[in-house]
């Protein structure tokens, strides 16, 4: 029995996408499925049912004979508790749900007896479950079309130019949050040719801001870090004043400001005040990404373009929409590849298997149980490895910059005291005392040239060594007690005046010649 | 004057070199440093002219041969170039080797000292082991000048089973040593003895000519460590505490340099003195050879150059081995000083292993006068480039080669380098296409956002400095 995919119309104001496309619909029929799309489904993004139909999917009119007539239904939106009613009893669905917002959604679809795949609870950490990520390819495309949004609410170029009609400064854009939205974002600015700075709580994504050719902006709050007592709070206000300082510092520079910051399941954070909107120059826009979940800047008005000091503040919430050909395509491309995934067999049957990472962490309710959240997976502690070569690194900085301080391991470190233990034993049980007064003398100065050694700084290594060199002409010592010694021996005495006086001529080049060319090079250091 | 003055003398010694080591950690300081240093020296050589141990009658040969070294000594360091300081430090080095090992003969072959039982032992045996290291050091020296100064190629030497060369050479010297300690007289100590110095010479040589050219900095800092161990060794052997704390201090110090190279390079100590990098590295060079570096190489003019510097508002100056050789420092500080007054922002990022020596960039550019605080470090700036317009590469390949990062079959793979690559664009100045001291490709090269600008590097930055003032 091959299974029916069902395509509704979206009945959320403002939803311009479909799940599906004539070009996937093409696909899905190659795995075995039939597929249904209600009449009118494609409109707002272009596709029209004629399309469809020759693609290879029935049209039916209205959309409850529609979900009567689903098996799967494909959707964008999470359905209305009207769309759920329709739903066949133990059929499937596969849309964005937010299970975490919408728990009672989710109780209307247990109490259906449903199996519903959540593409926004897709794992994305597995790499495999890439070619599924709907978050990621929506948040693309609408990170472009804020750029574009932007650039038509800016009355300059974005790129510099140097024509007969005079010089165009670049657009300087600075984005707020480097997820995926705002990576796509720089790419947008940066290849319109505008000068782009972006930042991010995250530091590892810094190399992809740089990769798309934006320039990466650092909060500056190390020192603060270091404040001691209730270390994590004092941390994140430290940090937040610090973020705030360098968001004011760049809205009085930059033209153009994208905000994409979201923290899943909490109001967007406030990051835009409105003195910083005065302090831009007339003219800038910002574009709040976040607008929906109240937005980044506190001027923003959901759903609207507004001008406030002379700054157009555009808070649309429908950025994918207004780029929905391309979005739905993605998106039905997303789900097309999903789709295999859950058929492997080729024959129009899906198999919702919960032994598969990938799926497991999408199905949220497997015929009527909920079974969300899944499992936590074992997620790398990634962002704090960072924080910490971060702290570790201007500790190393204080030792000369050479900084060997990273501890040695446990077992190495043991094994040389050993070894020193031995050799310790070894001089202590068999030299005379004389002896060890000299190999006392020896072990603390090495000791001493250790500590002295590590603070020269690295510019100055060629003058170190040849001012080493130069001291090591001390063992003109050993020629001079060996030139006239006050007892005279008799035999021999001709060749070791010649081997001494020879040793220390040689030495003599050195001493005098190694410090001369230290005066010389160290005279050349200056500020 | 007594023997007490004699050793109060040396402790004032002792601490003004320790000064003097602990000057150089700021240039500020250097100079007074250097100044101590002299100090000490004067102390401790006028305490011993004038001690207990040296009687009126030597005085007009310590004085002849004083003079005659130290005015050789002066007239160098007056002459040299600073492009050759490498060659010169380590020509320094096989001195202080040679006199080691002269001193070590001299003092086994003088009767005054006698000595009987564990002390006679521990005596003959800091002979051995001061002549022992004075050879290798002043071979070695030899070998590391004639490879500095071009007299001898760089390329590494290797002969089959050097490793078991080195081990039987190293079972020749232990058995002769036994020899030794055992020997009669004078005499017959000698045989042994002269046989250690020979195969101690060759070891010297052999290890040295082991070593590729970009290991050079490396065994030039082991061997200002070796000179060291050696002043600690002749120190031991005439009871003389001075000489050996000095020989330490020396000692440790180029330990801690040859330390500081290896780790710039992401190489083991070990495996640079077993010598042979720089060949071992061919085969995994061939392995990666299919994956050829994508892309196309881009040349540029001196005048695009020029515009390229003049619309810069940051850029980094990269020198290496290759500014050096055509003492180019001069021109760079020139054009480094046109940009300055312009308002650019130039800095310079010296990499650890820049150049054939520890710090050598940074003398040549102090010789032209470049500002020391714009000359910075790797780990300074390295985070800097992608905020970089421009990063100029002066004759430097391996310290900026992106396959240490990214391509982890790469004989340099670890190395830490300066990540010019990220700069928005950059410009590598090269004779030609010739790969580095490591014989790697680099990437670098075919990246979009690089350009070549193919020259001699003096020439071509003159060029270049004559169309950013025009």
């Amino acid at each position: 029995m091959t299974l029916m995919i069902g395509i509704p119309r979206e009945i959320s104001a403002g939803e311009k996408r479909v799940a599906t496309v004539p070009d996937v619909v093409e696909k899905l029929i190659k795995l075995g499925f039939k597929v249904a799309v209600e009449s009118g489904a494609g409109d707002a993004a272009n596709f029209s049912d004629e399309v469809y139909r020759a693609a290879g999917a029935e049209i039916i009119d209205g959309a409850a004979k529609l979900w009567v007539a689903s098996d799967i239904v494909f959707k964008v939106r999470g359905p209305t508790a009207e769309e759920v009613g329709l739903m066949r009893e133990g059929g499937t669905l596969v849309s964005f749900i937010w299970p975490a917002q919408n728990p009672e959604l989710m109780q209307q679809l247990a109490a259906k007896k449903t199996t519903v795949l959540a593409i926004d609870s897709l794992p994305r950490t597995l790499s495999r479950a890439q070619k599924m990520d709907a978050l990621t390819s929506q948040a693309g495309v609408a990170g472009y079309r804020a750029v574009i949004e932007a650039a038509n609410a800016f009355g300059r170029f974005f790129n510099g130019q140097i024509t007969a009609a005079g010089k165009v400064p670049p657009a300087k854009v600075f984005i707020a949050g480097a997820g995926v939205a705002g990576l796509a974002a720089i790419g947008t600015a940066v290849s319109l040719g505008a000068i782009v700075r972006a930042n991010d709580t995250r530091a590892e994504v810094a190399d992809q801001v740089v990769s798309l050719g934006g320039e990466f902006v650092k909060v500056d709050y190390e020192e603060e870090g270091s404040g001691g007592g209730g270390y994590a709070k004092v941390m994140s206000e430290g940090f937040q004043q610090a973020q705030r300082e360098m968001y004011a510092k760049q809205a009085k520079e930059v033209d153009i400001i994208i905000t994409t910051a979201l923290i899943p399941g909490k109001p967007a954070p406030r990051l835009i005040t409105a003195e910083m909107v005065k302090s831009m120059k007339p003219g800038s826009v910002i574009v709040d990404m976040a607008a929906e979940q109240g937005g980044n800047c506190e001027l923003t008005e959901p759903g609207q373009a507004v001008v406030k000091h002379g700054v157009t503040i555009v808070g649309y919430t429908d950025l994918v929409s207004r780029l929905s050909k391309q979005s739905s395509t993605l998106y039905a491309t997303n789900l097309f590849r999903l789709t295999e995934e859950l058929c492997k067999t080729k024959d129009g049957i899906i198999n919702v298997n919960m032994d598969d990472d990938a799926i497991r962490g999408l199905t949220v309710i497997k015929e009527g149980n909920i079974t969300w959240p899944p499992p936590a997976p074992k997620l790398p502690a990634a962002p704090a490895k960072p924080a910490a070569a971060k702290a570790a690194a201007p500790a190393a900085k204080g030792h000369g910059g050479g900084g060997s301080n990273e501890p040695m391991a446990g077992g190495k470190l043991a094994i040389m005291f050993g070894v020193a233990a031995l050799i310790f034993l070894f001089v202590g049980a068999y030299a005379p005392a004389a002896f060890l007064g000299h190999f006392t003398v020896f072990v603390l100065a090495c000791f001493v040239g250790y500590m002295v050694v590590w603070n020269v700084t690295p510019a100055l290594h060629t003058p170190l060594m040849s001012v080493t060199n130069a001291i090591s002409s001390i063992i003109a010592l050993g020629a001079l007690v060996q030139i006239a010694p006050p007892v005279d021996g008799a035999d021999g005495r001709g060749l070791i005046l010649a081997l001494a006086v020879a040793a220390l001529a040689l030495t003599a080049v050195n001493m005098f010649g190694g410090f001369a060319v230290t005066q010389r090079m160290l005279a050349m250091f200056r500020k | 004057m007594s023997e007490s003055l004699a050793t109060v003398s040396y402790i004032g010694a002792t601490i003004l070199f320790i000064l003097s080591l602990g000057g150089l950690s700021n240039p500020e300081t250097s100079r007074r440093g250097n100044l101590y240093g002299m100090i000490g020296m004067a102390l401790a050589v006028l305490a011993t002219v004038f001690g207990p141990r040296v009687t009126m009658s030597g005085i007009p040969w310590i004085i002849g041969a004083m003079v005659v070294g130290g005015s050789v000594g002066i007239y160098a360091a007056r002459v040299v170039k600073m492009t050759q300081m490498p060659e010169l430090v380590a020509l320094m080095h096989s001195l202080v080797g040679l006199a080691a090992c002269l001193v070590g003969f001299a003092s086994y072959i003088d009767p005054s000292v006698q000595l009987a039982g564990a002390e006679k032992a521990i005596h003959e045996m800091e002979i051995y082991i001061g002549i022992l290291i004075g050879a290798v050091t002043f071979s070695g020296s030899i070998i590391a000048f004639g490879k500095l100064s071009g007299k001898i190629g760089g390329k590494p030497l290797l002969l089959p089973a050097r490793h078991l060369m080195n081990l039987v050479g190293l079972l020749i010297v232990i058995f002769f040593g036994w020899q030794f300690l055992h020997a009669e007289s004078v005499s017959a100590g000698m045989m042994p003895l002269i046989v250690m110095t020979v195969i101690a010479l060759l070891f010297g040589i052999h290890m040295v000519m082991a070593i590729g050219g970009a290991d050079m900095p490396v065994v030039v800092s082991m061997l200002n460590s070796y000179s060291g161990w050696a002043a600690a060794a002749t120190g031991f052997m005439l009871n003389n505490d001075l000489l050996i704390v000095t020989g330490a201090l020396v000692g440790s110090s180029g330990a801690i340099l040859s330390y500081i190279m290896c780790r710039a390079m992401a190489r083991n100590f070990i495996s640079v003195i077993a010598g042979g990098f720089g060949t071992g590295g061919g085969a995994p060079a061939a392995a990666s050879g299919d994956a050829q570096p994508a892309g196309e190489v881009v040349a540029i003019s001196a005048a695009e150059t020029a515009e390229l510097l003049r619309e810069a508002r940051n850029v980094i100056i990269v020198p290496g081995y290759g500014m050096a050789v055509a003492q180019a420092q001069h021109t760079v500080n020139e054009i480094t000083q046109y940009l300055r007054e312009q308002g650019v922002n130039v800095r310079f990022g010296i990499h650890p292993v820049a150049g054939r020596m520890p710090g050598h960039m940074n003398v040549l550019l102090a010789e032209a006068r470049v500002p020391y605080d714009i000359v910075m470090e790797m780990d300074e700036l390295n985070e800097d480039f992608p905020d970089t317009d421009v990063a100029m590469v002066i004759g430097a390949n391996d310290i900026v080669n992106p396959s240490a990062q990214d391509d982890p079959n790469s004989p340099i793979a670890g190395m830490p380098v300066l990540e010019v690559w990220k700069a928005k664009t950059s410009i590598v100045m090269k004779r030609s296409m010739a790969s580095g001291y490591a014989g790697v490709d680099n990437p670098l090269f075919y990246k979009d956002n690089n350009r070549m600008l193919f020259g001699d590097a003096k020439k071509m930055l003159e060029e270049v400095f004559v169309a950013l003032k025009a």
